[in-house]
């Protein structure tokens, strides 16, 4: 399909760009991304990606948008408290950017639903806020071989990671279970600076569009480490586990299970 | 030595950067080695064009001014 006269004026500072060109926005208009999660990374991610013409994208949010989320989570505005957040996310990206079609996913991911809900798109994003969804998120992606770029915020710092199953490490090559319930605090115990997940989120779809786009160095083997109060960004190794228990050559595990027990919902 | 160019595209009233994009999805259509013509008639175009182009990896053949208004470049696609 050859691009419009609108697209080719929306898209003009894309193509312009060597490594875009026409032929990369007709990629990223073909493409399909999961979104996991509308919240605070969720909705950063996603308003590039539909801004960027991000042909198809899903938000997978269950939960309905509170007057302590327009803190950060730009997408939802104090019109849309008390609506889906992956409906509210769904309004304001089709007005940014009618060529993005949003598909509004109001789940909880399981064990059941995640490699549905995965099977049909390109790219996953994790923008959760809990273990239990990090590691079913996780292991969803290895088992059906889908690139997955993850980030996390927790007051002052940040965290982002590209995994590429079978070509990279995988988030249990970094820390093979989840934390016991209460060790780590959560951002609703510890607080986050609202900001941070604008910083993070827009570093999860810059890596989206560059899987996408087959352009540059993603954070394959690596994770991104932000500290806001000393403005500083680090990059460490992430070394794939030649005995992960979901990766490796000969998984422990290989089926997905559900880790929520003990974990509060945020 | 004339040269036969591959496609032509006539960009007359666009200015910068609009010129570049129309320019730039014009050549991908080509093949590596082909020419591509473009008529202009915004003179800063006229530098910028070939300008983005060789940075881009193509090879600017011939600027020319071919009336009072129009400018008209050849641009041979590169292998990158």
């Amino acid at each position: 399909m050859e691009l419009t006269d609108e697209q080719v004026e929306r898209y003009s500072r894309h193509i312009i760009l060597k490594e875009v060109g026409g032929e990369g926005q007709q990629k990223l208009l073909g493409a399909k991304v999961c979104v996991v999660g509308a919240g605070g990374l969720g909705c950063p991610v996603g308003y590039y990606l539909a801004a960027a013409g991000i042909g198809t994208l899903a938000m997978v949010d269950n939960d309905d948008v509170e007057l302590s989320n327009l803190q950060r989570q730009i997408a939802h505005s104090t019109a849309t408290l008390g609506v889906n957040k992956a409906e509210s996310a769904r309004s304001t990206f089709e007005a940014l950017n009618p060529d993005c079609k949003v598909v509004t996913i109001r789940e909880r991911l399981n064990k059941d639903n995640v490699l549905d809900i995965f099977r049909d798109y390109d790219v996953i994003v994790d923008g959760t806020d809990n273990f239990p969804t990090r590691y079913l998120i996780n292991d969803a992606c290895v088992m059906l071989k889908k690139p997955l770029v993850s980030g996390a915020i927790l007051r002052f710092e940040g965290q982002v990671t590209t995994i590429v199953p079978g070509e990279g490490h995988c988030y249990r090559c970094l820390f093979e279970e989840p934390p016991p319930p209460g060790l780590v605090p959560s951002c609703s115990e510890a607080g986050v600076l609202g900001v941070m997940a604008g910083t993070i989120g827009a570093l999860q779809a810059t890596e989206v569009l560059k899987l996408i786009l087959g352009q540059g160095k993603v954070l394959r083997n690596e994770l991104v480490i932000y500290d806001a109060l000393g403005m500083s960004f680090r990059k460490v190794k992430v070394p794939r586990n030649p005995q992960c228990p979901v990766c490796s050559d000969n998984p422990t595990i290989t089926e997905l299970a559900d880790y929520d027990q003990g974990y509060c919902s945020l | 030595m004339s040269i036969e160019p591959n496609k032509s595209i006539d960009i007359k009233g666009l200015v910068c950067p609009m010129t570049f994009v129309r320019a730039k999805l014009a050549i991908e259509t080509i093949q590596p080695g082909e020419v591509l013509e473009v008529i202009l008639d915004y003179e800063e175009a006229s530098r910028s064009v070939p300008r983005s182009m060789e940075e881009q990896g193509h090879e600017p053949l011939l600027v020319e001014k071919i009336n009072d208004t129009d400018w008209r470049l050849l641009i041979r696609k590169g292998s990158a």
